[in-house]
């Protein structure tokens, strides 16, 4: 099968209401790997991966797949940063996705439980999903943007809310996931977590791509004064 | 006080000698309410998810005449519907003047703008919480109203509630079509009506109670089936 990627974005910008929310942003994403995105509150991340999950309409220039962007929907998943419980079963929760794409309701059933004990939510298959613990919402909402089996998975601060435990288990899942071959980029502030994980690092800041590296580069030498303090801890204004 | 006290007593007698009359009565406004709420909910719930997930031009005029239409007034629709269904009207030749499906359709009318009324403001909130995630996992149209009439199902039952609670104490729209004849189109508020002036205020209370016995009992029933209001229940 072909991938959707590279994806290219060319002088890409997003505005609401009249206020422009990023832009203009010219990035390509290649295969493989993990891409973090780095940068400080308002700084666009989450803008940048609605851009080019298509959850957000460009206002100017382009968002453009190696496939027809219809295929390339198709294909990739979304996390949010605050998990959107589905008023169902966890089992059923899991199942949504795939019936959403024609698999029978059995099928879909017996996926969702595999799905379900991987991601460590085996034992609350039948449980309410919106009644879980804020780490197994995440989890699930993980299982479930999985599930599909994307080429290509956007996680918007997946850990923001949940606590180091929970965190490690989200990221230990993440890796599993890139070392399956799902891409992966995701938007985080912890320093920390982006270390741990980053291959690729795309710092923004004030709605503009400041630099687009390899991890090991952007932290040892940072191109530009906003990412050396953002690196150093230092309030970026 | 003392028809009171009468009316109650007459509602005992009536329900535990099993008076064929009154469960005559009793049967009909069931069978014409229900009815008129399972095709006022057909037509309502997705109409009411159909309008909080699209946007269009008079989409805002839309939403407040539906609002609008919940206060219709019960005897135009009734007077309405008569002419429409009369002799002379546009429906005259399917003969359903004073019949029971004439009452379903002066109920359908009454009801279903507040059917999908109450569903739009439920659906609506849902859809604020689900937006993203079902536009993320690119479901279609119909499959995004489908999820959202779904999980909202147990809200929904108060729209459909409030459907069955405005139809089953209807009667200006149902005296006008239905006629109140007695064994053919005659029900608990016409029956009440007809009783009231005649004067027998003991046997309207009695069926005024049954009245409000019959809509407790639905609503309960309704519940329970529904599991609402369970704790860990969506």
């Amino acid at each position: 099968m072909v991938s959707i990627l590279p994806l290219t974005l060319t002088a890409t910008t997003a505005h609401m209401r009249g206020k422009k929310l990023a832009g203009p942003i010219d990035l390509t994403l290649d295969k493989g790997g993990l891409t973090i995105v780095i940068g400080p509150n308002g700084a666009g991340k989450t803008t940048l991966l609605r851009l080019m999950h298509g959850l957000q309409r460009c206002s100017g220039g382009a968002v453009k797949w190696a496939v027809p962007t219809p295929e390339a929907q198709q294909r990739q998943a979304f996390v949010f940063q605050s998990p959107i419980m589905m008023r169902r079963r966890v089992v059923d929760s899991l199942a949504f996705p795939l019936r959403l794409r024609g698999l029978d309701k059995a099928a879909a059933r017996a996926k969702a439980e595999t799905y379900a004990k991987r991601f460590g939510l085996g034992d609350l298959l039948e449980s309410w999903a919106p009644m879980l613990s804020g780490g197994e919402k995440q989890k699930l909402s993980l299982a479930r943007a999985l599930i599909i089996g994307p080429e290509l998975l956007f996680l918007d601060e997946p850990c923001a809310n949940l606590d180091g435990r929970a965190t490690r288990e989200i990221e230990t899942l993440l890796l599993t996931e890139r070392d399956r071959g799902t891409r992966i980029v995701m938007s985080t502030h912890d320093m920390g977590q982006a270390r741990r994980l980053a291959q690729d690092v795309i710092f923004m800041h004030k709605g503009l791509v400041h630099e687009s590296n390899a991890a090991d580069d952007f932290f040892a030498s940072p191109q530009t004064p906003e990412a050396k303090a953002f690196i150093n801890g230092d309030i970026v204004e | 006080m003392n028809s009171i006290g009468q009316g109650f007593w007459e509602a005992w007698r009536l329900i535990i000698t099993f008076d064929p009359d009154l469960y005559e009565i009793i049967f009909l406004s069931l069978q014409v309410t229900v009815a008129a709420v399972i095709i006022a909910s057909v037509i309502g719930l997705p109409f009411g998810a159909w309008l909080a997930v699209n946007r269009f031009r008079f989409r805002r005029y839309t939403i407040a005449v539906l609002n609008a239409l919940m206060g219709l007034p019960p005897v135009v629709v009734g007077l309405f519907v008569y002419m429409t269904l009369s002799r002379a009207g546009p429906l005259g030749g399917f003969g359903l003047l004073f019949s029971p499906s004439a009452m379903i359709i002066a109920q359908v009318i009454i009801i279903t703008p507040l059917i999908a009324s109450i569903s739009h403001q439920t659906i609506r909130d849902l859809w604020a919480e689900y937006h993203d995630l079902l536009i993320s996992m690119h479901a279609t149209r119909a499959q995004r109203i489908m999820a959202l009439l779904w999980d909202g199902k147990r809200a929904l039952l108060t729209a459909t509630l409030a459907g069955f609670g405005r139809a089953i104490g209807e009667v200006g729209a149902i005296m006008i079509v239905g006629g109140n004849i007695e064994h053919a189109t005659r029900v608990l508020t016409t029956a009440i009506t007809l009783e009231t002036s005649k004067g027998n205020f003991a046997f309207a209370m009695g069926l005024g109670l049954v009245l409000i016995m019959m809509a407790v009992l639905v609503n309960l029933l309704i519940h329970t089936v529904g599991k609402t209001e369970r704790t860990g229940t969506w």
